[in-house]
């Protein structure tokens, strides 16, 4: 399962690296009757176990996101490789300065004097009528800041090993779980392994469309495309892994074989992944493009909480058909 | 102990506590079908709270909530009927639908809203305070938080800037024990028996109440709502209570001793302290108060009934209210 396989990249990296230490709300929670710490591991469970085989390093923060993932970024410019998890990323806006102004910048101002491995956990997406306030997935945001590398893994094996490599790197990462993904079931080597950051996963290739597609939004696509193959229609399917740093070449090589392309974004729709990716993508191989490309985004809205309304907000596999036959047009 | 309380105003404040044990004992069994979408959050155990501070208030004064937030509305006002709804997600609800439970608000009856951020509140609850003073129409904000929220820094900084600008906020702790599943022991060292000894520090009085005990609540708000109202500043008040709850409907609670709810219910329940205490002192007789729940459990069952029925909100309004003009 997709969190198994993240507590499974955080035990392996605290065992093989004494300076990985965990700290986040109810890592550890309150000891029920005759029973030791441990018994949330966070909201969802993420990290149970992990108190247990490492009280010295699993810390259980006080609710002072500022404070906690500040003193992530701090230990991390101080020698440590911290994992800082916040509950949901709508949370990121209580601690922002501290990712944003400090973790971002510390290299960059000071010289190349400092790392700060920090890697920043956190859970994204919608689908669960959790409303405009649990329900977010900001990572353009965080793809904005020059400084800060963003990961939006889409399976388990991705996300163990992408995971692992977030930790070991020297700058601040920031990963993003999406809670839809977290009980999906995938067959994961149980040892060591990384995936290096900026590699996009290529996961089928066609000849007539480019469909570009982050976490959940991946598994969106794979449906379209298979509808799509029904008529005749064959897609390349690229998930970038990672949207800072990014393989563009993946991308522009791709559409120069498709001349379509198609990207599919849960994230806002205004200066986000899917027009950032367009952008680039027709300045560098514009006259490749045999038709305007496609973005299939939620609507310029904060994310609603009645089902029907969060259904038709999140992008569907029908929107995305949609969007590539009209490229074909 | 109620010498200033009218039996009117006693048998409002008992409707409005059973209201809201009510209500989240429905939910509760509701949710448990599946029928109620998304993360809830419930309030029992803690009414005392919530109907001891707002009996002290009138529309025009703000309060501003937490993601436990259904109590806080009942006791300021708002409809249970649209509430309901909200909470099922229907177009009748509070909010249209597009809130939810974590999200219920009306700025009609004074309040801001229940709220997904931990720690959000106090600010905002500043800012009424602020728009009271500029205003001068004698009303004052109550903002109700956690012991979770008590150790955000937003808290703090809320409470300086309460201090220094003399703003009429009261600030309510309910400290019930559990930060979502982390009691105060393991997060902090000053306040971890009161966190009241925390306010102190930035020069406005704080005291902590046994926040179950109704008349107490009721007894410290009052002072402290009028003193805020006459001009005098910032106050602090912890009321030390239980959610009878998980933090969210689906919670295991496995951080919990057994038998601690049951305890509760038996010996500690806010409820069943008014009865007591009321009955004794003959001003209120049980056949009245009996009347007053079965009152309310048709009306909670009413609303039950009326949200399920209510249709799903119109998809055009994805696209609305999210500008005044854009």
């Amino acid at each position: 399962m997709f969190k198994e396989a993240i507590n499974e990249a955080i035990r392996l990296e605290m065992e093989r690296d004494e300076t990985v230490i965990l700290m986040g709300l109810d890592v550890a929670g309150s000891a029920g009757t005759g029973q030791e710490r441990d018994s949330w591991g966070g909201v969802l469970g993420v990290t149970k176990g992990l108190y247990h085989q490492f009280p010295d390093r699993v810390f259980d923060a006080p609710i002072s996101e500022s404070s906690y993932i500040g003193a992530a970024v701090g230990a991390s410019a101080c020698g440590m490789r911290a994992i800082g998890e916040l509950m949901f990323a709508d949370f990121l806006g209580v601690c922002f300065d501290q990712l944003y102004n400090q973790a971002a910048k510390f290299r960059y101002m000071f010289g190349g004097k400092a790392i700060t491995p920090v890697t920043i956990r956190t859970i994204i997406g919608a689908g669960f009528c959790a409303a405009a306030q649990h329900s977010q997935s900001p990572y353009s945001i965080f793809t904005h800041v020059p400084g800060l590398k963003c990961i939006v893994p889409s399976n388990a094996y991705d996300a163990k090993g992408l995971l692992t490599t977030a930790i070991q790197d020297d700058d601040p990462c920031i990963f993003f779980e999406h809670k839809a993904l977290y009980t999906v079931k995938m067959e994961v080597p149980e040892e060591h392994y990384r995936i290096p950051l900026g590699k996009a996963n290529i996961l089928q290739e066609g000849k007539d469309a480019t469909i570009v597609a982050l976490g959940l939004m991946v598994g969106v696509a794979t449906k379209a495309a298979k509808q799509l193959e029904r008529d005749g229609i064959s897609c390349t399917i690229i998930d970038p892994r990672t949207t800072s740093p990014l393989d563009h070449d993946a991308i522009f090589s791709s559409v120069k074989k498709t001349g379509r392309l198609i990207v599919v974004d849960e994230d806002s729709s205004r200066c986000g992944f899917a027009a950032d990716i367009i952008a680039m993508t027709a300045q560098e191989v514009f006259s490749s493009l045999k038709s305007a490309p496609q973005m299939v985004t939620p609507p310029f809205v904060p994310v609603p909480f009645a089902k029907n309304l969060e259904t038709a907000y999140i992008p569907s596999a029908a929107r995305v058909e949609a969007a590539v036959r009209q490229t074909m047009e | 102990m109620s010498g200033h309380m009218s039996k009117e105003d006693l048998l409002k404040a008992y409707r409005k506590m059973r209201q809201i044990r009510e209500f989240e004992e429905r939910i509760h069994t509701e949710f448990a079908t599946g029928e109620i979408p998304g993360f809830v959050h419930l309030y029992a155990g803690e009414e005392a709270v919530a109907v001891g501070f707002c009996e002290h208030l009138n529309d025009k004064d703000r309060i501003s909530s937490t993601h436990r937030g259904h109590g806080h509305c009942i006791a300021k006002g708002v409809d249970i009927m649209g509430m309901m709804a909200e909470i099922y997600g229907r177009k009748t609800g509070t909010c249209g639908g597009k809130g939810g439970s974590m999200h219920i608000a009306d700025l009609d009856v004074g309040m801001l809203g229940a709220n997904g951020i931990v720690g959000a509140g106090p600010p905002l609850a500043c800012g009424a305070g602020l728009a009271s003073k500029l205003r001068k129409d004698g009303s004052v904000s109550v903002v109700f938080f956690g012991d979770g929220a008590a150790n955000q820094g937003t808290n703090f900084e809320s409470m300086n800037l309460a201090v220094t600008w003399d703003l009429p906020v009261v600030f309510v702790l309910e400290n019930n024990g559990y930060a979502e599943s982390t009691s105060p022991k393991y997060t902090a060292r000053v306040g971890t028996e009161n966190i009241a000894d925390r306010a102190r520090g930035f020069g406005m009085p704080a005291i902590t109440v046994d926040g179950n005990d109704f008349f107490a609540v009721y007894e410290a708000a009052g002072e402290a709502i009028e003193r805020a109202r006459k001009g005098g500043g910032p106050a602090f008040v912890e009321c030390k209570t239980l959610r009878y709850y998980g933090h969210f409907e689906g919670d295991a609670q496995t951080y919990r001793p057994k038998g601690e709810v049951k305890e509760a219910r038996a010996n500690n329940d806010p409820l069943k302290r008014f009865a007591a205490v009321v009955v004794a002192a003959d001003l209120i007789d049980s056949a009245e108060l009996e009347k007053i729940d079965k009152e309310v459990l048709a009306q909670i069952d009413g609303a039950v009934t009326a949200a399920k029925a209510a249709p799903e909100p119109d998809p055009e309004s994805l696209f609305t209210d999210v500008y005044v003009s854009y």
